[in-house]
């Protein structure tokens, strides 16, 4: 048996393994470099994810060398102010949380909705099936809109809408709940363009309630009683009127209540927490709504991708079971969805926090030093506000602008971390 | 009287929309921080459109306060009248427009009017700084400008320009952000530009401004406080204004801040990198406002809607007032 084989396989098999192994590598690599080529490929593969990441490196130092400095309680917490030392960043800050969270409120259901919609309710006739798909095409095409368009869109169909409810003039809009409007007269002292031996008295304002924001001006008369405000209360008070040229009362008490006689108030209007006016204006909710238009079609598509992932052996099971279709969605698809669902929401609400073309649209760049405290109350965000501090000579502003990049970099990552942290809670939850 | 208490009065209510020029923008923004100190509970919201934007907004109404750069033009005055508006005109400093140039430009000591319309417009068009002038060098010129909707832009425009053919050129790199004018003509030793003095101040170390010969004395001129205040640096000196809208002025937290804005203008202006206006200025604008009706209009514009120039002592008089 031995003599029989051939000689060729007998020097293989004395061959040293080693050698035999060198060959065999020599010939995988050797033959045509598909090795080699790999080899290259991956390097070149390491490289420019190393780029990218040496970049990120270096934008992230350089922000955070220049802008933790000027981290301070006082840029969190302060109003903006031209003295850089001063300045903070809290009326921006308001504005980012009032801002994203109403566009959370509203984008969510309408985003998830339309989503189950898509994936969990097919068509049935060809209509439908046309319109479907013409919904789908437009969401995806949606998807890569330039921001700055949805911006440009927004301020006609949010601020003015169309202008169908009269316009913005004098902020005087044709429909308003929560407002209460006053005329604010001022009492002779008060007056900056007056000084009429009224010099010793304080200065003091007081409010008559006006019943339309139409209504002619209040003429004030003796005795007439009036509000004014001591701290945040409203206050009663009686309220004289005087010829300015003529007498007055000597006692700087009863002075201090007097009003001129020519007096015109100026009107003036206090809105609640609930007030609404159409059309919308340049206030937070056109904002939100701007915003939504942004991250809609987002938000609809990685929900769809998550209701998709569902295995339909699961529907399948549920409908086997005799569940309606609302069942289904509610008990079976939407929980087994919403980890997906709910990071590509984080996501896209991250991506809502540092969105600055629209805003700067339908805002513009405003110094505001109160947090906004109605949907229609006008604001900031912080991405603007930080656009703001950098085109300031100063450079202390630049520092603080800087400062102000960290604040956001830490809200925006600590949105991510969330969506991590929630989706792997709820996956380890439907396992 | 009231202002001269500036103890804290927090029963005055109300909210000021003030939007304009980014160059009157921190004026205005020192203002409404220094107002709010004395007045805690009137809202005082400062926009930035630019001085065409601003006026776009203020001629319907939707604004109390306007900033402007540069004063109002024939068209937004005729918008105003037809929506029924009308405005106090309140000089409150005086910017120097000033020309710059990269720090290691060692050729130019100075620039004529003609010179610098052969830079900035197509007529002139000069591509190097030899066509310029002889003997400096055939370096490519680079011009860093700002945006067409600022108030600089129109100023520069109308100074350089005037009433004949030509316009600027359009190759010049624009920017609203002033900053980026100034990151641009730092970084190119052949470069030019021109933005309000506020930002040279602040950018002394990079940069050199030029001196301006005075066309009608013949002295070179550099932008400094004094130049700027006594008026020999012409023709770039310019006054900033504030226009208030006469309706709103009727409410009580307008007459406060407009009062308290004119007070301290001077000192504002100087914080802010500005120059204070005359005394005297300051006083007419005040007899503007309390004049009411009678102190409303325009000093820039004649009965027949022409543009009327020169130096805001000269023009800021009541008799010179356009209803």
């Amino acid at each position: 048996m031995s003599e029989a084989t051939p000689p060729d396989d007998r020097m293989e098999l004395q061959e040293d393994p080693g050698q035999q192994d060198q060959r065999q590598q020599r010939r995988l690599r050797g033959s045509d470099g598909r090795m080699l080529l790999d080899q290259y490929f991956r390097v070149a593969c390491i490289g420019i994810a190393g780029i990218s990441v040496v970049i990120l490196a270096f934008l992230l130092g350089s922000i955070i060398y220049q802008g933790v400095p000027s981290l301070s309680w006082t840029l969190l917490s302060g109003t903006p102010e031209p003295e850089p030392s001063e300045a903070g960043a809290w009326p921006a800050i308001a504005g980012t949380i009032w801002v994203c969270t109403i566009c959370a409120l509203i984008t969510l259901p309408i985003g998830i909705g339309t989503a189950v919609l898509i994936e969990e309710f097919k068509p049935r006739n060809r209509l439908a099936n046309r319109i479907f798909s013409a919904i789908q095409l437009n969401i995806s095409n949606l998807a890569g809109v330039p921001s700055v368009v949805y911006g440009i869109l927004g301020l006609t169909a949010f601020v003015s809408m169309f202008g169908l409810f009269g316009s913005l003039k004098g902020g005087e809009s044709s429909l308003e709940i929560g407002a209460v409007y006053y005329d604010q007269f001022t009492n002779l002292a008060s007056d900056p363009f007056l000084s009429m031996g009224a010099e010793n008295a304080r200065e003091r304002y007081f409010l008559a309630p006006v019943a339309s924001p139409s209504d002619p001006p209040t003429v004030a008369t003796s005795g007439m009683e009036m509000f004014e405000y001591q701290g945040d209360q409203k206050v009663p008070v009686k309220i004289s009127v005087f010829d300015p040229f003529g007498d007055l009362p000597s006692d700087p008490e009863e002075l201090s209540l007097a009003i001129a006689a020519d007096t015109i108030p100026g009107r003036i209007s206090e809105k609640s927490w609930y007030y609404f006016s159409l059309p919308f204006g340049r206030g937070v909710l056109a904002g939100s709504l701007t915003l939504m238009l942004v991250i809609l079609p987002v938000i609809i598509i990685s929900s769809q991708e998550a209701l998709r992932s569902v295995p339909s052996s699961l529907r399948d099971g549920a409908r086997g079971l005799g569940a309606t279709p609302w069942q289904v969605v509610w008990n079976i698809t939407l929980p087994a969805a919403a980890p997906g669902i709910l990071t590509g929401s984080i996501l896209a609400m991250s991506r809502a926090i540092g969105e600055t073309a629209p805003i700067l649209i339908i805002a513009g760049i405003v110094y505001i030093r109160n947090a906004p405290q109605h949907l229609m109350d006008s604001y900031t965000v912080l991405p603007l506000q930080i656009y703001n501090w950098t085109s300031r000579p100063q450079e202390e502003f630049h520092a603080i602008a800087a400062a102000g990049i960290v604040v956001l970099l830490v809200i925006l990552l600590s949105f991510n971390a969330i969506a991590v942290i929630l989706r792997q809670r709820m996956q380890n939850k439907v396992r | 009287m009231a202002v001269c208490g500036y103890a804290q009065n927090t029963s005055l209510r109300g909210t000021i929309e003030i939007d304009g020029s980014s160059t009157v923008y921190p004026i205005s923004e020192a203002a409404a921080s220094g107002f709010n100190k004395s007045y805690s509970n009137v809202k005082v919201n400062v926009g930035v459109s630019g001085t065409g934007g601003g006026f776009k907004r203020f001629t319907k109404g939707e604004t109390d306060i306007s900033d402007a750069s540069r004063p109002i033009k024939d068209s937004e005055f005729a918008a105003c009248k037809e929506a029924g508006v009308s405005f106090y005109e309140l000089p409150v400093a005086y910017d120097g427009l000033t020309l710059v140039l990269h720090k290691d430009n060692d050729w130019v000591d100075y620039l004529t009017i003609d010179e610098i319309k052969k830079i900035f417009t197509t007529q002139g068009n000069a591509k190097t700084w030899s066509e310029v002038r002889a003997g400096w060098p055939e370096r490519e010129i680079k011009i860093f400008a700002p945006g067409t909707d600022s108030g600089t832009f129109d100023y520069f425009k109308e100074v350089v320009i005037g009433k004949s053919e030509t316009s600027l050129r359009a190759d010049m790199s624009t920017s609203e952000d002033d900053n980026v004018l100034v990151t641009g003509v730092s970084g190119s030793p052949s470069a030019i530009g021109f933005f309000g003095v506020a930002y040279y101040e602040e950018n002394k170390d990079k940069l050199k401004s030029v001196a301006i010969v005075n066309p009608s004395t013949g002295a070179k001129v550099s932008p400094t406080a004094t130049t700027i205040e006594d008026g020999s640096y012409a023709p770039f000196s310019r006054p900033l204004f504030i226009y208030v809208n006469a309706k709103s002025f009727q409410r009580a937290e307008v007459r406060q801040f407009v009062a308290y804005y004119l007070q301290n203008a001077p000192k504002m202006a100087q914080a802010t990198g500005y120059v204070a206006l005359p005394a005297t200025i300051y006083r007419e604008g005040m007899m503007r406002c309390r004049a009411q009706a009678k102190g409303a209009g325009t000093h820039y514009l004649t009965e027949s809607m022409e543009k009327r120039g020169g130096a805001v002592t000269e023009v800021y008089k009541s008799e010179n007032l356009v209803k």
